[in-house]
């Protein structure tokens, strides 16, 4: 008989229910029972989750795992133990690795390699071309089958709009959504931020806003001609939002992800020079992360993914043009959130994790047993303390990179204890738990 | 410009972290340099045993020399350390170079760069005074406090004065240098160029920004005409050299639509016939070969400064 765990006395926030209670709540090996007391039941385990919210195990469709070819940055264990600590279930690995996940094989390679690691479950997005070179389909009915949930081609942008038109056309026969980097590379050569007051000043080459704003709306235009779902990746500008609202207003098939650093930092940031605020796209200004926020407020962003990426540090610690973009994510993503989201009371947590948990569940078609507590759904449950005052420290990180720009960051919000499919894989706090003879 | 406010800083990473009265101080210093050397004093002894190490990882001829020069006449010991004969094009990275020197006994460490900011990255890993001496597109104090220093001579103030920067703004550290000391110090900057080469987003830095070079001739005080950076053009940002050359280059006819004290500066290397004709460089109103002589004054006084050490008073 499959073993019974009760978490008990939380908050149990599910927003696939709009549920927000005080109730225990029941998992029967790798399932959810629900939240109905079971009379004269005696759970195998118990955990005390007083003070903690509850809610469905946290998604993340935008990871960077960097297996095969750069285990010197992260390795798939690494980062989906990174994923644990961060409060992450499943994880969307992004397909720009070494080689790139382009062939079936590729796709079954990442998925067993998360399978003998047991920690959070990643679900491999492939490539949308033939080793992600932007000309040719990848093929995308062979990768669909071997498990992949995403067509992209991330870190770089799809630039040829007819190759763009055809996976979008052609990804309709298996719903399968076409993640999309957004940048016009024309104009965004050699830069390193973005193009503005500040790079003026810096002598650094930006990336005008304009460069991502391009290709949104090329994107949604052609989602609109082909009925075909085109997901926009870490949006950044005020433009951008617009332009995602106003193809959602006309019916276009446009969701949208943002990210924390988009939310909490802006281009100010690089007036040290530091290359942990380099990422692509870059940190923008003040007007546009109040929009980004606006866009998450309001349900233009559908969700909220980290585009966690590591390097080691000595790629990163380098002179900014030599650097490589991209920062850690998984591990900060809920005190960060919190912060900017919750403390200044623009949204409610049963709100937030609506866009952690349900949205990106929708978004990879896996919203029938991922990303709620109903009964029956996989036992993957998160347990938060929204209150829990730390420190980030890249010392206590999983990740086997150290890249991140919210190092010595006083935060409150913490993921406390990780369940994925029944199984407690990270536990902050063991004297929570409850074990029965 | 009766400044007495010392200097307390250990590196000089750029001048828009500096104030108006240090800036002032920093040129009076250079002044005593200067006239120590008028009166025959060379050598001092202020930085005697002192190591400086120079870490050129872009070219420069006169920026090189001059520093080196200035610190010998220092007393210092000198290291010059370049990418060509190094482990640099064996691919050690330029911190683990830095940190080389200064386990060497470097205890100022003299930093080209091409790419922007690296200079303060260093001072995050050595514990050696770092000093600026041009960081990609970013900043290259000495240059602009030389300039300053020769405007000063020339014009006895910088405060009301008018001055034009010609030409490629966008890439240049001499102009972000310049921007930064000449609003401290109260001048009124126009940048003149291409829109290419000088946005309209440049008046956030107080200037004025104009594309006619004609127009402006006639209202300003000093002309510095900045190199075109051929080494960082990324793309066409002006279709043709000769059509530069007669939107911007600096003739004779030109000075002649300026005032009669019109004050010609240039950070060089010029190219001749590309930025200015040789007639112009080499004529009254051209102050070239003073801003050289005065920048080994100002680097003198710079190197002592991080090292904490003023220059010796003039004996009258």
């Amino acid at each position: 008989m499959a073993k019974l765990t009760l978490i008990r006395g939380g908050r149990v926030i599910d927003p696939s229910q709009n549920l927000d209670e005080m109730v225990d709540l029941w998992l029967e090996g790798n399932r959810v029972l629900g939240t109905e007391p079971i009379p004269g039941a005696v759970p195998d385990r118990t955990i005390d989750a007083t003070g903690l919210i509850v809610c469905p195990g946290l998604i993340d469709v935008h990871v960077h795992l960097r297996e095969p070819g750069n285990e010197e940055d992260e390795t798939i264990a690494t980062g989906a133990d990174a994923a644990l600590a961060g409060g992450w279930t499943t994880i969307v690995s992004m397909p720009n690795t070494r080689p790139p996940i382009d062939t079936p094989a590729a796709v079954e390679f990442v998925i067993l390699q998360a399978k003998r690691a047991g920690k959070a479950i990643v679900l491999p997005s492939a490539c949308v071309s033939k080793n992600r070179a932007g000309e040719e389909l990848a093929e995308l009915g062979k990768l669909y089958e071997a498990g992949a949930v995403a067509f992209t081609d991330d870190g770089a942008p799809i630039s040829h709009a007819g190759l763009m038109r055809r996976a979008l056309e052609y990804s309709r026969m298996f719903d399968v959504p076409i993640f999309q980097h957004c940048q016009v590379n024309e104009l965004t050569a050699g830069a390193v931020m973005n193009e503005g007051d500040v790079s003026l000043r810096l002598g650094l080459i930006g990336m005008p806003p304009v460069a991502e704003e391009i290709m949104v709306a090329r994107d949604i235009m052609l989602a609109e001609l082909t009925g075909g779902h085109v997901h926009i990746q870490h949006l950044s500008t005020a433009r951008s939002v617009e332009l995602v609202r106003e193809g959602k207003a006309r019916g276009v098939r446009v969701s949208a992800e943002a990210c924390p650093h988009h939310i909490s930092l802006t281009d100010e940031n690089l007036a040290k020079f530091d290359s942990n605020f380099k990422m692509n796209p870059p940190l923008r200004t003040a007007r546009d992360v109040e929009a980004v926020i606006q866009g998450i407020v309001d349900g233009t962003i559908d969700l909220i993914a980290t585009d966690h990426a590591p390097h080691s540090p000595e790629k990163k610690n380098r002179e900014l043009d030599q650097a490589p973009f991209g920062i850690l994510g998984l591990e900060t993503m809920l005190p960060i959130v919190r912060q900017t989201l919750i403390e200044p009371a623009l949204m409610t947590w049963p709100e937030v994790i609506a866009k952690l948990t349900i949205e990106p569940a929708k978004l990879i078609r896996v919203e029938q047993y991922k990303g709620h507590l109903k009964p029956g759904a996989e036992a993957s449950v998160t347990l938060i303390d929204p209150d829990r005052a730390w420190t980030i420290d890249v010392a206590d990180f999983r990740s086997k990179s150290i890249n991140t720009p919210y190092q010595g960051w006083s935060v409150q919000g913490r993921a406390v204890a990780t369940i994925v499919c029944g199984e407690v894989r990270y536990l902050l706090d063991p004297h929570r738990e409850t074990m029965m003879a | 410009m009766t400044a007495t406010t010392s200097f307390n800083h250990r590196h000089l990473l750029a001048l828009e972290q500096l104030t108006r009265d240090e800036i002032h101080y920093i040129l009076d210093q250079a002044d005593i340099y200067a006239a120590h050397a008028n009166a025959g004093r060379l050598k001092h002894s202020v930085l005697n045993g002192t190591l400086v190490a120079q870490l050129f990882f872009e070219n420069s001829t006169r920026t090189r020399s001059s520093f080196g020069l200035a610190a010998r006449r220092l007393g210092a010991d000198t290291l010059d350390f370049s990418p060509s004969s190094s482990s640099i094009s064996k691919g050690e990275s330029f911190i683990d170079t830095a940190q080389n020197l200064v386990a060497m006994g470097a205890k100022v460490l003299v930093v080209r760069h091409s790419v922007p900011g690296t200079p303060q990255l260093l001072t995050q890993y050595t514990d050696a005074s770092v000093v600026n001496a041009g960081d990609g597109a970013h900043e290259h104090p000495t240059q602009a406090l030389l300039d300053l220093m020769t405007i000063r001579q020339r014009k006895g103030r910088i405060e009301g004065l008018t001055v034009a920067l010609v030409g490629d703004i966008l890439h240049s550290r001499v102009a972000r240098s310049n921007i930064w000391a000449l609003r401290k110090l109260g001048a009124r900057v126009i940048l003149c160029g291409p829109p290419t080469l000088v946005s309209d987003r440049w008046t956030t830095l107080g200037c004025e920004v104009r594309h006619h070079l004609d127009a402006i001739l006639p209202e300003v005080d000093v002309v510095n005409v900045l190199r075109i950076q051929f080494e960082r053009q990324r793309s066409a940002l002006f279709p043709s050299v000769a059509e530069y050359f007669e939107l911007y280059g600096m003739t004779q006819r030109r000075i002649e639509m300026g005032r009669d004290d019109l004050l010609l500066l240039a950070p060089g290397p010029i190219n001749r016939g590309v930025e200015l004709t040789p007639e112009v460089a080499d004529g009254p109103n051209s102050a070239i070969l003073d801003q050289v002589t005065n920048g080994l004054a100002v680097r003198m006084a710079v190197l002592g400064l991080v090292q904490g050490h003023a220059a010796a008073p003039l004996e009258f």
